[in-house]
């Protein structure tokens, strides 16, 4: 791929949800808007690379592919009258949002997290319209293989069609109900920014940038619920070390990071955020992730670190959500407290093996024990099991050092 | 605006107060799911609805050969069957679910949502 197209694929993907959501809003149809922006793109790839990027390629591409939606229901007998009747309609308003509530992706949020989909197509569907990732991309994220995620898309989009799911923000009575299963997405999808699952790019900031976007939306709309605050400043503090976090394509851990690297505006953001939502103290799972990330960006060194502070927040953490995965990272606060060989004892019990991070973290206490061929077993293990180009690297260059 | 159908399920086993524990039970659920059927008119989501008679009133046809074939009882043998039905029209899904989690309150079992094909 020469740098024209990848360009053009750069601006193309950092527009996606928008394009994506203003085409649904003016024609009522997600398969209508996913063939115009594909066509948006085709005629971006022809033009832009020697003419140049326009000045506004988010307004260049709403033209073309409304234009290119229109010309194709016009063409094509053969759609349907609720096709016709969607034209009719056509919603000639600008796309840009005039508001929180109007904003078109949050409403196309709402439709892809419709409780009555089905919850791993809820999350699909918010990475592949909001987030533009391909179906490989999003197979790879699910484990699952290319064709069955395909048919998971198809099947999602032709429900929200046929039993017209509504593409709207929910009423101010249904919202809190329909607030979980919206934050649980944007929390994935924030993660799969943070930590590509796929061999590309090991950190895609469109998507970080754009679920802190969307849940800052959020809590414009609903400022008064604690969960919402509290994700947005647990978001905000991871962040807020996305600079320093890779460093010559390899990943670095939180307690090994340049401090100085981490954005200062965003961590005063963060605090703030968290003092405001357990101020209404009704605590979350959010709230409580966010507080321990407050507690980690507050210390002005690695070794400052209140870790008894970060403990008594996983205690509480556990009780709302006794998981696994909770556990496992709780046991890393255990490792500076009690020592790695109490933490390992606890990471053992879990039953976490086909991820990367359980692999990750044994290799590190077993390191740390001297128990080196041990530890070289678990760091294989755990490149094995991711495809993040920095977290191979970091792990790879690990696993070299022991002897 | 969409149709949908609202197809409750229950037990295929009637006793004499139909798929409710008494008669009392029975007698309420049809209390409330006239009064349902009446807000259903007034509100305009109304197309129709029925109560179903028991499965085994049920004849099969198969019309397909030359002559129509007749079978006794209901096509599928299973212990769930759907006992009655709405037919709403409804703005969107969201209307559409709020009235089958009213329905299935009133009449006391589990509503099934599925929208018609091509009737938007």
């Amino acid at each position: 791929m020469d740098s024209g197209t990848a360009a053009v694929e750069r601006v193309f993907r950092e527009q996606y949800g928008r394009l994506i959501a203003s085409l649904v809003r003016r024609f009522g149809d997600i398969d209508i808007a996913e063939e115009a922006a594909g066509e948006a793109l085709v005629a971006a790839l022809q033009r832009w690379p020697e003419a140049g990027v326009p000045p506004n390629p988010g307004g260049w591409l709403t033209t073309t592919a409304g234009n290119r939606a229109i010309d194709q229901i016009r063409r094509d007998k053969q759609r349907d009258a609720k096709h016709q009747a969607a034209l009719m309609q056509y919603d000639d308003s600008p796309h840009d949002s005039t508001g929180p509530i109007e904003d078109d992706r949050l409403r196309l949020l709402f439709t892809c997290c419709h409780p009555a989909l089905a919850p791993d197509a809820r999350i699909a569907l918010t990475l592949r319209l909001l987030g533009g990732l391909s179906t490989p991309e999003i197979a790879q994220a699910f484990l699952v293989p290319e064709t069955t995620m395909a048919q998971r898309l198809t099947r999602a989009k032709k429900k929200i069609a046929a039993a017209k799911v509504p593409y709207r923000i929910p009423e101010t009575t249904d919202l809190p109900e329909r607030l979980g299963g919206v934050l649980t997405v944007l929390f994935l999808v924030f993660n799969e920014g943070y930590l590509a699952t796929g061999d590309g790019d090991p950190v895609r900031a469109e998507l970080t940038g754009e679920a802190i976007r969307l849940t800052r939306i959020l809590r414009q709309l609903l400022p008064d619920q604690p969960e919402v605050t509290g994700l947005l400043g647990l978001l905000v503090l991871i962040e807020a070390r996305r600079e320093a976090r890779v460093r010559d394509g390899q990943l670095v851990p939180l307690l090994e990071q340049d401090r100085a690297g981490w954005n200062r505006a965003l961590i005063d953001e963060g605090h703030t955020l968290v003092r405001e939502c357990l101020a209404i103290n009704q605590p979350g799972r959010y709230q409580i992730l966010a507080a321990i990330n407050a507690v980690h960006t507050d210390a002005f060194t690695a070794a400052d670190t209140d870790w008894s502070q970060v403990l008594a927040l996983y205690d509480r953490l556990t009780r709302l959500d006794p998981s696994p995965i909770v556990a496992l990272n709780r046991a890393v606060a255990v490792a500076e407290l009690d020592g790695p060989a109490v933490a390992l004892a606890l990471v053992d019990r879990l039953p976490l093996a086909g991820y990367h991070a359980w692999h990750a973290t044994r290799a590190d206490l077993l390191r740390r024990l001297g128990r080196s061929a041990e530890a070289k077993l678990a760091y294989a293990a755990a490149v094995a099991a991711t495809h993040n180009s920095a977290e191979r690297a970091y792990l790879t260059r690990k696993r070299g050092e022991l002897v | 605006m969409t149709h949908y159908l609202l197809s409750v399920h229950g037990p295929a086993e009637r006793n004499e107060f139909g798929n409710y524990g008494s008669k009392q039970e029975m007698e309420e659920a049809f209390a409330a799911t006239g009064a349902f059927n009446d807000k259903l008119q007034a509100t305009g989501y109304w197309v129709f609805a029925g109560g179903l008679a028991a499965a085994s009133t049920a004849t099969v046809v198969d019309g397909q050969g030359e002559a129509p074939v007749l079978t006794d009882g209901p096509y599928l043998e299973t212990k769930e069957i759907i006992g009655g039905f709405w037919v709403i029209d409804a703005p969107d899904l969201d209307v559409a679910l709020k009235l089958a989690a009213e329905g299935s309150k009133a009449c006391r079992g589990k509503v099934e949502v599925r929208p018609f094909d091509g009737l938007a």
